[in-house]
């Protein structure tokens, strides 16, 4: 068995914090303060694992179901997720839809954990959420069938590591649409300006956040660290997409890889830190945006 | 097949003893749901024998009647639909038992098991009838019952409108397929299926035009679905199961049976499938999604559910007609565990919104709430089917539309179908329905069974008997058992899948080796999530050992006096969805809103009706009611003359007839 798939999914799940702790710290330089430390996400993580909890009155077993099956569920597309150029630990044909399904099945146990608050608020921020992703997913999938079409291969593990400086040459165009019109569903389905902002959630404009309104303690860390890791997994298709150098040596090709990450992190940040929140009624127009580029690619890729 | 028989004659038997016993509704309940679930006991033997080995049984006899023999015959296709017959009729009685108990002595009972009973020994005649005519007798004796059930509370006015209108359109269905049994009688001078060969291409294309209207509307096709969102929501609640989870599945077996006969399809069948697929897949969502009575977002979500299998029906079309052999068994293979799927899940959802409906008296799901408390195992058996129904892993959902993506990937792989655009239609289409579909069971599951209570009735709610419960259980695990058991599932359809296809089933998705690894990849994939949740939950238990774990109120942002009705209600939670696809859906809004500096109660409305049959059929009947008004004096109520009427036609036919000999 090989052991690299293994090192990689540990290096992930240990490096996964620390993205939304690149993506703060960029947006307070902008702003010109020094912000939080890089290790911030740790440290709460941390804090909140080791205090008591407190439980609404209103919520059943949905409510404490919620946060295990959602960082499961993430767990689950990590475990199909190439590192880069190097494949992943469980490596299918057709594994991409499985991976779409695996964040599905988080949103669903997310909104009915908010559900089961019975507050006016978490429904409010479920309602929205079902609807962008929505909207989101046949971009995110059709963006997947174009790739695979360029590179003939059906596993998340075949198709991105195929995607060469070669096929860049071939159908640049198609790709650049693609990996935008991804950019914009990772920036929606990870609650990240200018779709959602995850700063405050006492606003009526707000989505994720406002789902996880009532969790606290372990749950709430179990939450978090769920939610870095879905950034993290999405985060790895584009970086995946957008480096088109392959060594063939693990350790090379991961340090691409994981520049490639902390490049991401910066440049969400910077999109942070440089734009305002659209306002709600425009986000579907901006998912709709991203339909039609993955559609423009792929009638660039098939011709 | 004698089994098939055997449970053929024990549902009849029983039906006529409840008939005979309408003035004991106890006995006339033990009669009827005692012989149909020993009919489903025993017709299941058979089924899964011819499912697992692929044989082929038949019996044929000589009859009286025109166009061949009385000839029933079980293969695997047969099977596949059988089995969810048996099993949910089953299920269903054993249910329905209990959920009939409120109206002992305001209703026949026993006439309500005759029809169930002949319902279920129609719908088994159907999917085993090798003869157009006995086939067409068995639809018709499906449709007539499951009318008589529709009505069964016949003193509400919806339904009986709702009854009518069944009863209209499935005949207009059926008139398709008399006209379909007719034309291929006129080819094949028979009407035995294994008589009827090729075709000309231009016969076969009109055949399976019709068949595709005629089945279309048994199956609620968009927009021939007009009278699914009523009738399956005006039957009590075990019928509703059944109508929805397999009575609309015999359109779609009519339909596999034409396939089958038809051989070898041009590729404009797979693009009218896929067509079709899309649009009732896509719109019966939408509608859905606009519903807030239980049983009705129900069955719209039938018409959803018709749809991603009319797809994965279109894709196999497609793959066969094209010559990629993998892409046609994928998407019929999808097709089939869809099928078999469907009737798991929407079965066990229409018995849980049954429960619902008789612990509260209401489906409204503005008035309930919070019933995950007072309903445990109806709650926890609900969250099973809505997950799967919306397709998400680690369910039985999921493995069907797996099937259908992995064909149309196929399909679109430079070494697939030369003209991909169904193949990449079916994939936006699948993961659009699949996205509005976890919102509408979102909205289904959390409004009614999460949160606060609306109303003194959902508070007052209290959990079903174990006659109710059991059903909802055994159909929850069969979701859970399909899902982790995709590999064993999948193969054992792999006859049905040879059978439509005509590959060897040895060779179906290029041998047995080949997709057994890669499904049981998905299985590990299942079973490593499950044991992930198991792992976490044991964590965060050790975690909260010692800690204090305490309970409050929710998080009310500081309002000091918050009531159940502020949450967040049904329509608002469908209100992005409403607003998005409101050029389909066409709410009316009634409101009045607050006014002045000390309003009164204000109150706001939304409907949502059909739009198909507000804009299309209603105006199209209203023209032929008015053309056709000048006819009315044949009809004047006189019953001497309207003998006179069938003697005069009787002899009008025997002199025909007789010029013609």
């Amino acid at each position: 068995m090989n052991a690299i798939p293994w090192i990689n999914m540990i290096v992930a799940l240990v490096l996964a914090p620390l993205l939304p702790g690149v993506i703060n710290r960029t947006k307070a330089r902008i702003a010109g303060r020094d912000g939080a430390p890089l290790l911030q996400l740790y440290f709460d993580l941390w804090k909140l694992l080791r205090k008591g909890a407190v439980y609404s009155r209103t919520t059943t077993w949905v409510f404490r179901a919620g946060p295990l099956i959602g960082l499961a569920a993430v767990l689950g597309a990590l475990l199909l997720t190439p590192f880069g150029k190097s494949g992943a630990v469980l490596a299918f044909d057709g594994d991409l839809v499985l991976f779409a399904y695996w964040l599905g099945l988080m949103r669903f146990v997310t909104v009915l954990a908010a559900l089961d608050t019975g507050s006016s608020f978490e429904g409010m921020g479920a309602s929205r959420e079902v609807f962008f992703s929505a909207l989101a997913e046949p971009a995110f999938l059709l963006g997947l069938l174009g790739l695979a079409r360029a590179t003939d291969a059906i596993s998340l593990s075949t198709i991105l590591p195929a995607v060469t400086a070669a096929t860049w040459l071939a159908m640049g165009p198609a790709l650049a649409l693609i990996a935008a019109a991804w950019l914009v569903i990772l920036l929606a389905e990870n609650a990240r300006i200018p779709v959602d902002d995850p700063n405050t959630h006492l606003e009526l404009t707000m989505i994720h956040e406002v789902m996880v309104l009532d969790h606290g303690g372990p749950d709430l860390g179990l939450i978090l660290y769920g939610a870095a890791l879905k950034l993290w997994v999405m985060g790895a298709l584009l970086v995946s997409l957008l480096t088109p150098v392959r060594y063939g040596v693990a350790w090379q090709d991961a340090l691409v890889f994981l520049g490639g990450m902390l490049i991401l992190a910066v440049g969400i940040g910077l999109i942070e830190g440089a734009m305002a929140r659209l306002r709600l009624a425009r986000v579907p127009q901006l998912l709709m945006g991203a339909l039609a580029l993955v559609a423009l690619a792929l009638m660039l890729i098939m011709k | 097949m004698s089994l098939v028989l055997i449970a053929i004659g024990l549902l009849m038997a029983s039906a006529l003893a409840a008939l005979l016993l309408a003035r004991a509704p106890r006995l006339a309940t033990i009669c009827g749901v005692g012989g149909a679930m020993l009919a489903g006991l025993v017709g299941l033997i058979p089924s899964l024998r011819v499912l697992l080995t692929g044989a082929h049984e038949s019996c044929a006899m000589a009859w009286h009647m025109p166009g061949g023999s009385l000839h029933i015959g079980l293969d695997a296709v047969s099977a596949v639909f059988l089995i969810p017959i048996f099993l949910l009729t089953a299920l269903a009685a054993l249910y329905g038992g209990a959920y009939l108990r409120p109206f002992w002595g305001k209703r026949s009972i026993g006439f309500a098991w005759f029809c169930f009973n002949l319902l279920t020994a129609c719908l088994i005649l159907v999917v085993v009838a090798r003869n157009g005519l006995l086939f067409l007798m068995a639809w018709e004796g499906m449709s007539l019952a499951s009318f008589f059930l529709v009505v069964f509370e016949h003193d509400k006015k919806n339904a009986r409108e709702a009854g009518w209108l069944y009863m209209v359109a499935t005949h207009l269905g059926t008139a398709f397929l008399l006209i379909f049994f007719a034309l291929l009688w006129r080819e094949a001078h028979s009407l035995d299926f294994d008589r009827i060969g090729a075709l000309a291409p231009g016969i076969a294309n009109a055949a399976f035009l019709l068949a595709l209207i005629g089945f279309g509307t048994k199956a609620g096709f968009m927009p021939l679905h007009v009278w699914l969102p009523e009738a399956h929501p005006a039957a009590p609640s075990h019928v509703s199961a059944v109508l929805s989870g397999v009575m609309i599945k015999t359109g779609i077996y009519g339909l596999v049976r034409t396939l089958i006969l038809l051989g070898h399809p041009p590729a404009w069948w797979g693009w009218a499938l896929v067509g079709i697929g899309l649009s009732s897949g896509i719109l019966g969502v939408v509608y859905a999604l606009a519903q807030h009575d239980l049983k009705r977002l129900l069955a719209y979500h039938s018409v959803e559910n018709i749809g991603i299998i009319v797809l994965g029906l279109g894709l196999g079309v497609l793959g066969l007609s094209t010559g990629h052999p993998l892409v046609a068994q994928l998407g019929f293979g999808g097709a089939l565990l869809h099928v078999v799927n469907h009737a798991l899940f929407k079965g066990l959802l229409f018995l849980g919104a049954g429960a619902v409906a008789h612990s509260t008296g209401t489906r409204d799901m503005e008035r309930l709430g919070g019933l995950a408390k007072t309903m445990p195992w109806t709650a926890l058996t609900f969250i099973i089917g809505a997950a799967a129904i919306a397709g998400l892993p680690p369910l039985n959902g999921f493995v069907s539309e797996f099937l259908m993506y992995y064909g149309a990937l196929l399909a679109c792989l430079p070494g697939g179908m030369a003209n991909p655009v169904p193949a990449v239609g079916l994939v936006a289409g699948l993961a659009l329905i699949g996205g509005l579909a976890a919102a509408c069971f979102a909205k289904a599951f959390g409004i009614v069974f999460l949160g606060e209570p609306r109303t003194d009735a959902a508070r007052a709610a209290h959990e079903c008997n174990w006659a109710m419960r059991l059903p909802m259980i055994i159909l929850a695990a069969a979701c859970i058992l399909i899902g982790f058991g995709a590999p064993w599932a999948v193969a054992a359809l792999k006859p049905a899948i040879a059978g439509l296809t005509g590959v060897p089933a040895a060779q179906i998705f290029g041998g047995a080796e080949c997709s057994m690894m890669l499904l049981m990849k998905l299985t590990i994939g299942f079973a490593a999530v499950a044991g992930i949740v198991v792992l976490l939950g044991f964590i965060r238990q050790r975690l909260l050992k010692n800690r204090p774990v305490r309970q409050a109120p929710t998080w009310d942002c500081g309002y000091a006096a918050p009531t159940p009705r502020m949450q967040y209600t049904a329509s608002s939670f469908a209100l992005w969805f409403v607003d998005a696809f409101r050029w389909v859906l066409r709410t009316e809004r009634r409101r009045s809103l607050p006014q002045g500096y000390f309003p009164d109660a204000a109150f706001m409305t939304t409907e949502t009706p059909d739009g198909f049959r507000e804009l299309v059929f209603r105006p199209v009947f209203a023209q032929i009611r008015w053309a056709l008004a000048s006819l009315r004096w044949i009809q004047h109520g006189r019953l001497q003359l309207y003998i006179l009427y069938i003697a005069v036609t009787l002899v009008a036919l025997l002199i025909w007839y007789a010029s013609c000999l």
